[in-house]
């Protein structure tokens, strides 16, 4: 009976597992298919694009040309400048329009509540002819601050969103606690709440990071100068109308999920963090 | 000087009220128990006590000095919440000292304060650990730790005990108790559970559905209970209440038989009688006629469960080798002066007699 349970989960657990690995390697493939090619010369990209580099073909061509380009250093430092600025002030922000909302009973909390999830909804760049407009006027246009604005704008509802929600499950004896204590609003939000919502913070920046770093949309309008030029961007500039150095392309691409992962791998291991120590607690 | 008056606090949530004009006086050094079932704005009026959450009408001094609008940190108050609260990310000492800290205490009158609290709990081992490493009861002792460090006028309990097991719940009730005795100081304390409220009360506050049932000494509760729903809720088991008709001296039980009772109740009563009220004779006595269906022996006592001939289920106190057996019948005889009487509609207590009626009644009734 019980040997009957445990096949029965180990098969489950295998199909599990299967479904998985499956889904795994159609998210990855594309990836793959990039890094692979970053490293083969132009007539093996095109001749055989699935095979992996070998020891003949394998050639650093592609990334000596990017490298040997002086701007795409600074091309990474825009990029990372307007991904770390757009993520801090999403947090910020979202933490304390989230904490408002799930912590303050006033009239029109609701309303204000809907209007936020209503900006989930709605891309934002259905509104780039009077962002491009506003950023003209305002002066704007090329600098990384329009871009870091428009990002800003782009990640808050979700963000508030998400930490509204965990914020209502920190129990209210805690902050009650903290402010017989004499601890003010900032305080009980900064030093109690954001740490105990670790976890909601992590997941709202892997998930607001990727698309920001990502974007050509907003670069492209919004500061397609040389000077503030991001990473994504950059990698076009080997796109030309006639030829196109794919070699360049791609090692581009690669070095630019570097930093992503990097900063991946700090926020998952805070995420893990905090989510053991609610477990533990 | 922890003087804590409540006038005239009421609480409505939108179209509901929660709090129904609560007058509260407290001496200096009382220990005062609100104890009212889950949900009848115990809570709320602690919450409100500390400044934690604004009464829609009323106002709250403490110590002489009209607190309304002040902050919770400003009021004099410390609180003790159900589930501890401490923070996380702080060591039991971190926990101790935020407090003073934060209202810019003197290092060395934090260290003091520290070190009188740790004294009296015994927390001297823990000092350096976070909540996450410390066992319930040793939680709840840190979180009365740290109420302990403010000085405060008033101590504000919010059903302390309730994340307890039952056997540290014991532990811990008497160590507050032992708190009150050597602080001397004032104590709010609310819970739902009225073994907790008689034990550790100088005044108890019943509540019920927001309002003030009563309030009085333990002792003052349990005999002279001002209406049905506090004659249920003190005393366990609780009383047995009978409906039955009142008329000349006379009291007719439903079925069962009838009983002498005080002259000034007249029409339908409900008859309270506690399970140690009864005397058992063997069937076909002088008094209420019934069957035993039940016995829960406890060791030092035991309980008889009887129906009576209506039907009604009573409890009844016996010896533990009381001899009764199941099915069979007993008469059940009221031992003098442990009738209570209450109307049937309004189930305000009906005073026994002249002597009764001139005291001032100790129930107040909204
Ligand atoms: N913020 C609130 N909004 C609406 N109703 C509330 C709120 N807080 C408490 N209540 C209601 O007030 C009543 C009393 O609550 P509470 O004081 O917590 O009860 P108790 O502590 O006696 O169990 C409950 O019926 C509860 O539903
Ligand atoms: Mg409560």
């Amino acid at each position: 009976m019980t040997q009957g349970i445990a096949r029965r989960f180990q098969i489950s657990t295998l199909a599990a597992h299967l479904v998985l690995i499956g889904f795994t390697l159609l998210a990855l493939a594309p990836t793959l298919l990039v890094i692979m090619n970053s490293f083969k010369p132009r007539k093996e990209i095109f001749g055989a694009p699935l095979a992996l580099p070998s020891f003949e073909t394998i050639t650093l061509i592609g990334y000596d040309t990017v490298l040997k380009r002086g701007d795409i250093l600074h091309y990474f430092q825009n990029s990372l400048i307007v991904t770390v600025c757009a993520l801090f002030f999403i947090i910020l922000f979202g933490a304390m329009a989230a904490f408002a909302l799930s912590e303050y009973r006033f009239p029109g909390n609701r309303l204000i509540g809907l209007f936020l999830v209503m900006g989930i909804m709605v891309p934002i760049r259905l509104g780039t002819v009077g962002i491009l407009k506003l950023m003209v006027s305002l002066g704007l246009a090329n600098t990384l601050f329009a871009l870091i604005l428009v990002y800003t704008a782009q990640g808050l509802p979700m963000a508030v969103f998400v930490m509204s929600e965990f914020m209502r499950q920190v129990s209210d004896d805690l902050k009650n606690a903290a402010r017989v204590d004499g601890l003010s609003e900032y305080t009980i939000l900064f030093r109690l709440v954001l740490p105990v919502v670790r976890p909601a913070i992590a997941t709202i920046a892997v998930f607001t990071m990727v698309p920001i770093w990502n974007d050509l949309w907003f670069p492209l309008v919004l500061a397609p100068g040389e000077s503030t030029r991001t990473m994504t961007l950059g990698a076009q500039s080997f796109i030309g109308q006639f030829i196109t150095d794919w070699n360049a392309v791609l090692a581009a691409l690669t070095l630019a999920i570097v930093p992503m992962l990097i900063l991946y791998l700090m926020f998952s291991r805070q995420l893990i963090r905090g989510i053991t120590a609610g477990a533990v607690k | 000087m922890g003087k804590l008056v409540l006038e005239g606090i009421s609480k409505r949530f939108g179209a509901v009220e929660v709090l129904k004009t609560v007058d509260l006086d407290v001496a200096d050094g009382e220990f005062i128990v609100i104890v009212g079932p889950s949900g009848c704005g115990k809570s709320t009026l602690l919450r409100i006590i500390a400044g934690l959450s604004d009464q829609s009408t009323g106002k709250v001094l403490i110590g002489g000095r009209d607190v309304s609008s002040q902050p919770p940190s400003k009021r004099g108050i410390a609180m003790v919440f159900q589930s501890y609260a401490l923070y996380p990310h702080l060591t039991v000492e971190g926990n101790l000292t935020l407090g003073l800290k934060q209202a810019r205490t003197a290092a060395s009158l934090i260290a003091e304060r520290v070190a009188e609290a740790v004294r009296i709990l015994a927390l001297e081992p823990f000092l350096k650990r976070r909540p996450g490493e410390l066992s319930g009861g040793q939680r709840q002792r840190v979180a009365i730790g740290r109420a302990i460090v403010r000085h405060p006028e008033v101590f504000l309990f919010d059903e302390p005990l309730s994340n307890l097991d039952a056997a540290l719940r014991n532990q811990v009730r008497a160590e507050i108790a032992d708190l009150h005795r050597r602080l001397g100081a004032t104590m709010v304390y609310v819970t739902h559970d009225q073994v907790e409220a008689m034990t550790l009360a100088d005044r108890i506050i019943v509540m019920n559905g927001g309002i003030v049932q009563q309030i009085g000494t333990p002792s003052e509760l349990y005999r002279r209970p001002a209406n049905a729903f506090v004659a249920t809720f003190i005393g366990s088991p609780g009383m047995n209440m009978v409906p039955g008709t009142a008329g000349g001296g006379v009291l007719t039980l439903a079925g069962s038989g009838r009983l002498p009772c005080s002259a000034a109740a007249n029409g339908a009563v409900t008859a309270g009688i506690r399970p140690n009220g009864f005397e058992v004779l063997p069937g076909g006595n002088d008094g209420l006629a019934g069957t035993v269906i039940a016995s829960e022996y406890l060791g030092a006592e035991s309980f008889l469960r009887v129906r009576l001939a209506d039907g009604t289920v009573v409890t009844v106190h016996e010896h533990p080798d009381h001899g009764w057996l199941i099915d069979q019948p007993v008469t059940l005889r009221l031992r003098p002066g442990n009738l209570h009487l209450f109307d049937a509609e309004s189930g305000l207590r009906i005073a026994e007699g002249p002597d009764a009626a001139a005291q001032p009644a100790a129930a107040r009734v909204a």
